[in-house]
């Protein structure tokens, strides 16, 4: 035997901890129901966590660059009303109706980062601000009660299946949507220049603008991201849920407590999308768990609150252990 | 009779510099005892063992002769000390007699806050400072100026009855009508037997208030004084000191062209600034705290802009409104507080290093490999400086000042700059590594940059510039060349009028 950690211990210790967790969910939920070791089970599974997936990995840009984006879950809201409103006038609109979506979502999240970068309004206020506005909005345009429909069009995002495909057998779109877009985004954030600017701004704003970094424009950017990832989220979740005003309540929080699970930190500076990723799945296990288990709805809202605010406790005691 | 206080033969070491040496201090009940010395001089590391903020390494602290241990600011302040910084610790949303007792409320019947109690004591302690305060017991500490501020600080004092206050530097912030009155304050606490020692290097005050003077240099008493000298003995007690070979050798080839010039600069802070630097030269702004050095160099790297005058770069009229337009045209900035304008301490050592290089690059482009070089040319320009850090990946804070101090310098220099900013290069630095950063600015002019190094640090401005230009009061004051004395620059920095804007 060797002195010294052996290099399966070595490799055990620079695992993330929260794959652990995540994998010691996916057996508790394999033991309680065997069908979820199905292609049908697993997919199924994650298909309901490609939403949250997307959300997450936009989110944690705004949150490595020092904010919040509180309006993410309002504009999917939004997105959903005015799809099924502009769709009830023109069923075979859905390109464009999506496009439409996609430039709200390029226009929230420039607002957003005007009222932050320049207007110097704390990113947790302009982001609220932003939520009750597109909240207002979704409600005036749909006249308090929505109308209408999703087509399959718009929907196959979020609903079909790919049938016959090899060792899995069936492939939900949403989880190929929530893959791309996942990878996408961790190109973005841990290989190009942006990504490395990303975290020196959430870190220190101030030695980043001496340093001539253009710390407006990457704070803008991510909130862009966060934006049009929420759009992009909720098309995928339109397969599923129907048309709501409070399709998207909520969402922005299950975004937060995604990414604070991977690890980011709360006020900036640091930030994974991989493992924001492993966090949205680790919220949507516990989810499934606690549905599984019989908690009605507002009790896993109780729960999330707990994660959220056990993962910031955790984070500042393991900062505070590392000496940082 | 002993002393209220006296320090003998303390010590104190830190990291790489023995801040105080052998240092003896004395406090004489009904005496105004003033602490001269340039910055750095150990004015203030002597002002914080004596409150119990440091221990010394060695040495005793003497209470009416009996040695005592402060081993917090609280014991210290029990002791009857009350020092008065700079920076005040009142709080702006709480009234005056509330900040004089906070932490020690007095309790009245039924555990409840005696509000009379505080605001009778707070009324007579008061009294004192004569007809002409404008505020009570009960104003907000936030609705009154600095030169109020200050006498609430030392209201606080009072009514903890201290047998010796400190006040650091307490006309940095007064205007002329409102010093006067601070030296008549002065001249009541001695009368009262109080002991007082006041912290400055303005020569008027201490001809004006002291009783004795002790001059500090390089942490070693340079001279004592019973008595009060004339100013120009003072002044050489502060400087007169071998420049050694610790500084690089004057340039043998003369300065080249102007790259940069600033005719009649004026903003919120500075005026009249005409001011020109060239190619291979050194230039050196000395002055004293508020002088506008700093906001001079600010303004030459677009933080707060010129709003009068001309400015112009290798020839050419240019307007800076931002740090990222002046980086792009060549013009940078080694801030002085590194930690706070300098660095993302959380992000590695190399991300630190490469910020500039990648903010200058397509946002998409990959970080490895920028417009301005890649992390392998970077990591060969560490070597080349000898940065030395565990590895490139660790957090940049977790890294000495000096080699801190090299990644922002290797930053800046995959940049190719044309002038230089280096703000306090050596604040926080040690001894042994400050020769390095001497030498490198050398070189970098010597390869044609212009170098501009702001210091409080006389001796180092006086030992590295070509060229010294003084400030005070937001203006230019004078300039030397090389050789000017030590004692010309002070006279230039300190003999400014006393009402300078706030």
């Amino acid at each position: 035997m060797s002195d010294g950690p052996s290099p399966l211990v070595k490799f055990l210790t620079r695992i993330n901890p929260i794959l652990i967790v995540l994998v010691v969910l996916v057996i508790v939920i394999a033991v309680i129901s065997p069908n979820f070791l199905q292609p049908f089970g697993y997919m199924n599974f994650l298909k309901r966590a490609a939403p949250i997936i997307v959300l997450a990995c936009g989110q944690v840009f705004v949150i490595t660059s020092g904010g919040f984006d509180l309006s993410q879950g309002a504009l999917a809201t939004l997105t959903v009303i005015g799809s099924s409103i502009l769709l009830g006038m023109d069923p075979d609109g859905t390109w464009w109706v999506i496009t439409l979506a996609l430039m709200a979502g390029v226009l929230v999240g420039l607002v957003n980062g005007f009222v932050v970068g320049v207007l110097k309004v704390p990113s947790i206020i302009a982001t609220l601000g932003m939520m009750i506005s597109l909240t207002g909005i979704a409600l005036t345009w749909s006249g308090g009660a929505p109308r209408g429909y999703l087509p399959d069009a718009y929907r196959l995002f979020g609903r079909v299946l790919i049938k016959d495909v090899p060792f899995v057998t069936i492939l939900p779109v949403a989880v190929i949507v929530a893959a791309v877009v996942a990878a996408a985004l961790w190109l973005l954030m841990h290989r190009t220049n942006y990504g490395r600017l990303q975290h020196v701004v959430g870190d220190n704003p101030r030695s980043a603008a001496f340093a001539g970094v253009p710390h407006r424009r990457v704070r803008t950017l991510a909130f862009v991201i966060s934006s049009v990832s929420a759009v992009l989220a909720v098309i995928l979740l339109g397969g599923f849920a129907g048309v709501s005003t409070d399709v998207g309540t909520g969402l922005e929080l299950q975004a937060i407590t995604a990414a604070v699970i991977g690890g980011a930190r709360l006020l900036g500076g640091h930030g994974a999308v991989g493992a924001s990723v492993i966090g949205a799945l680790v919220l949507q296990a516990i989810f499934t768990l606690l549905n599984m288990l019989g908690f009605p709805k507002p009790l896993r809202d109780v729960v999330q609150g707990l994660i959220l605010i056990a993962a910031v406790a955790l984070a500042a005691y393991r900062r505070r252990r590392s000496g940082q | 009779m002993s002393p209220v206080f006296e320090l003998r033969r303390i010590e104190k070491r830190f990291p790489g510099i023995k801040a105080l040496d052998d240092v003896s201090f004395a406090c004489n009940a009904g005496e105004v005892h003033a602490l001269a010395g340039e910055n750095g001089a150990g004015k203030s590391t002597l002002i914080k063992i004596l409150s119990g903020v440091y221990q010394a390494d060695s040495g005793t602290v003497l209470r009416d002769g009996v040695p005592v241990h402060f081993a917090t600011p609280l014991d210290a302040l029990k002791a009857g000390i009350s020092v008065i910084y700079q920076e005040f610790s009142l709080l702006p949303d709480r009234t005056v007699a509330q900040n004089i007792f906070l932490g020690r409320e007095p309790a009245g019947r039924f555990g409840r806050l005696d509000q009379r109690a505080m605001r009778a004591e707070t009324e007579r302690v008061l009294q004192m400072f004569g007809e002409r305060r404008r505020f009570g017991a009960d104003t907000l500490v936030g609705a009154l100026d600095v030169a109020e501020q200050q006498l609430v600080e030392i209201a606080k004092a009072l009514s903890l009855d201290a047998a010796l206050i400190v006040m650091d530097e307490p006309t940095a912030a007064l205007n002329e009508a409102e010093c006067a009155l601070l030296f008549e304050l002065v001249d009541r606490l001695r009368a009262q037997g109080r002991a007082i020692v006041y912290i400055t290097h303005r020569m008027p005050e201490i001809r004006r208030l002291a009783d004795r003077v002790t001059v500090l240099k390089d942490g070693k008493v340079a001279a004592a004084f019973d008595g009060v000298p004339e100013a120009g003995v003072i002044v050489n007690a502060m400087v007169g000191r071998d420049i050694g070979d610790f500084y690089p050798d004057p340039p043998t080839a003369p300065p080249g062209k102007v790259r940069l010039k600033v005719s009649g600069g004026g903003n919120a802070r500075l005026s009249g600034i005409d001011l020109a630097l060239r190619a291979g030269e050194i230039v050196g702004l000395a002055g004293v705290q508020g002088a506008g050095r700093t906001a001079l160099a600010h303004a030459l790297f677009g933080l707060a802009p010129f709003e009068r005058g001309t400015l112009t770069l290798d020839g050419e009229a240019v307007r800076l409104a931002s740090p990222r337009e002046a980086v792009a045209r060549g013009i940078v900035l080694l801030p002085g507080d590194r930690k706070a304008e300098g660095l993302a301490l959380m992000q590695p050592v190399i991300d630190n290093a490469m910020m500039t290089a990648r903010a200058f690059s397509p946002l998409a482009g990959h970080p490895d490999r920028t417009r301005h070089g890649t992390t392998a040319d970077m990591m060969a320009a560490f070597r080349a400086i000898d940065l030395r850090a565990a590895s490139v990946d660790v957090p940049i804070g977790s890294l000495s000042g000096g080699n801190q101090q090299k990644a922002i310098v290797a930053r800046w220099l995959a940049m190719d700059p044309k002038v230089l900013l280096f703000v306090e290069p050596t604040r926080g630095i040690d001894v042994n590594t400050k020769a390095g950063i001497y030498q490198r600015m050398r070189a970098l002019a010597d390869a044609g940059a212009a170098v501009l190094m702001v210091s409080s640090d006389l001796t180092e401005v006086l030992g590295v510039s070509d060229t010294v230009v003084v400030m005070a009061g937001g203006r230019i004051t004078a300039t030397f060349g090389r050789g000017a004395s030590e004692a010309a620059v002070m006279h230039a920095a300190t003999d400014a009028p006393q009402d300078r804007a706030a």
